[in-house]
């Protein structure tokens, strides 16, 4: 069952049809990518998607509703959730604090302000279980800021995440992280959105991420949807081999070693 | 602690000093729920300490009120409706735009007590003569009455004002303006509202400030237009940056400390502006964080090595 699909989505920037007419869908539970160059869209369609801004033409629906005209909040509370590819956080507000906002959110409770928010036992301690989750929980009391950027990627998945999201948009989780980070980071985010149930869209440029952890992969090119299948479908697909590798040769090994990596 | 002494021990000029401080402070902070706590810098809560200060005078002339309690109550509905209609133009932007804006519709207020002087005052102002306090006459020294029992009923607002504020910066909704100020795009993506918060906050914020103005009224003696002139506004900005906007006590010390410098300066020279500004520039480069921010480092800094 589809969880979300766009119909005809179009965007321009000027002359530049950012996202033209896209036809897209996730199923109900399953981990997707979406992969393209640079300037291939896939932000964009995320921001539409999410309410970050109006589409220009098309719908989008999100359990059979029609939420093209909804606002960035209703979508939320209907379940849509995003990270952000830079990284987006509460930076003088502690980790905790980070997550436990989510949850007050989530929980309508945002709006009491004559109550103290470290009184909220059940928040703190699903704030911490959260973190914990994340690996995190050394860092609770620590400024957001104040953490190393690994740390702040997990945080900003964290954050969406303790929203409960139906589906969830990560943007580049890994981005600006060391290859070796990398690994780890998805290791943890794929197996607590996995034992939750959410339904993932990643962006993500590294090709040994995409192959490892994603069940499909809709491949962007020039703000249209190129190809869309499993990751062996993608990889035998020769319209992405030649966008995608002939736009990046440095991206081959990593190619070969994720269809190892990639059973 | 000392405070609540004070009377006893420091002579009645001093308590005066004391009370327009802690009047000040109350202002200053309700100004920094907006600062420190929203990331909004008001150039206009002059405005609303105007606005309870001249309820206070209104209610005096035109309705021969003289409760010092129904002095409250007044301010607070007319702050409140005046922050809300400013705060429903003004939370739309942020920055620069929300602080010309706030400034723009303070010197519309400031113009209006200006010019239309049969209702006002104009420059005259009007006179605040001595209110009772708790339904308990005034007595007649005044300066007895205003150094010991109104300075006890400051006091008590000025710690009912703490609290309040307290509880608010600590709550879910004290922490969601902090998620604001730090990161407006993610704070809309965890789904707050932030125009809605923002308003709330501004209105909060001018309740506060308009309860300072309706005290300083009866200690002041006489409401002028000089309350709601554009320096004012200033002034409250300086106290709450000299105390540091980044800690909860710095506006009320902030305050407290300006409200000495510029007793004493402008009882030192006439040229008192002077005298104040390069005292200020002074303490402004020497302490960036404010007065609160620097006792906080130099504690940190204590705490490390041990």
């Amino acid at each position: 069952m589809d969880l979300l699909t766009t119909q005809a989505l179009s965007i321009s920037f000027g002359d530049n049809r950012a996202v033209d007419g896209v036809d897209f869908s996730v199923k109900q539970g399953e981990v997707l990518a979406l992969i393209g160059s640079n300037g291939a869209g896939k932000t964009t369609l995320v921001n539409l998607i999410s309410g970050l801004m109006p589409p220009d033409s098309g719908h989008i629906i999100f359990e059979d509703r029609n939420v093209t005209r909804q606002s960035s909040y209703e979508r939320i509370k209907a379940g849509i959730a995003r990270s952000f590819q830079i990284v987006n956080l509460f930076d003088q507000l502690s980790c905790a604090d980070n997550v436990a906002l989510s949850i007050f959110s989530r929980e309508g409770k945002t709006l009491n302000l004559a109550a103290l928010a470290s009184r909220d036992r059940a928040v703190w301690e699903e704030a911490h279980d959260v973190l914990r989750r994340f690996g995190l929980d050394r860092t609770a009391m620590i400024l957001a800021g104040a953490i190393s950027h690994g740390e702040r990627k997990l945080l900003d998945v964290a954050v969406a995440y303790a929203l409960r999201p139906k589906l969830l948009f990560l943007d580049e989780p890994t981005s600006g992280v060391s290859t070796r980070e990398k690994a780890p980071i998805m290791d943890i985010v794929s197996s607590i959105v996995r034992s939750g149930g959410i339904t993932v869209v990643i962006i993500e440029h590294d090709m040994d991420i995409v192959f490892r952890y994603s069940e499909r992969i809709v491949v962007m090119h020039q703000g249209s949807i190129l190809a869309d299948g499993t990751p062996d479908e993608i990889r035998q697909n020769d319209a992405v081999t030649t966008t995608l590798i002939g736009a990046h040769p440095s991206r081959e090994p990593a190619f070969r070693s994720a269809g190892d990596a990639g059973g | 602690m000392l405070l609540v002494v004070a009377p006893f021990v420091i002579d009645p000029f001093q308590i005066l000093t004391l009370t327009y401080g802690l009047i000040a402070a109350i202002g200053a902070l309700g100004f920094n729920l907006l600062l420190g706590y929203t990331g909004l810098l008001s150039f206009g809560h002059s405005a609303f300490f105007g606005a309870g200060a001249y309820t206070v005078a209104f209610l005096v002339k035109y309705l021969k009120v003289a409760s010092m309690e129904l002095f409250l109550a007044g301010s607070v509905l007319v702050s409140a409706i005046l922050s809300l209609l400013f705060g429903y133009v003004c939370v739309r932007y942020t920055r620069i735009f929300f602080g010309i804006l706030t400034l723009a519709l303070s010197q519309v207020l400031w113009s209006l007590a200006f010019k239309l002087f049969w209702v006002t005052g104009g420059t005259d102002g009007l006179r605040v003569p001595t209110p009772t306090i708790l339904g308990a006459a005034a007595i007649d020294d005044k300066m007895e009455f205003l150094a010991h029992r109104y300075y006890y009923y400051v006091l008590a607002a000025f710690a009912i004002c703490v609290l309040l504020m307290w509880v608010i910066v600590h709550s879910p909704f004290g922490k969601a303006l902090q998620a604001i100020r730090d990161n407006e795009t993610r704070a809309e993506f965890i789904g707050i509202r932030i125009r809605r918060y923002r308003l709330i906050a501004f209105v909060i914020s001018g309740i506060f400030t308009g309860v300072a103005g309706a005290l300083w009224a009866p200690l002041n003696g006489l409401v002028s237009p000089e309350v709601l002139v554009w320096t004012f506004s200033g002034e409250i900005v300086f106290m709450t940056v000299l105390g540091g906007f980044r800690t909860f006590v710095g506006p009320i010390v902030g305050a407290v400390a300006f409200t000495y410098l510029k007793t004493y300066a402008v009882g030192f020279t006439v040229y008192w502006q002077l005298l104040l500004g390069t005292v200020l520039v002074v303490l402004v480069l020497a302490l960036p964080t404010g007065i609160m921010g620097t006792v906080n480092l130099v504690a940190g800094k204590m705490k490390t090595p041990s």
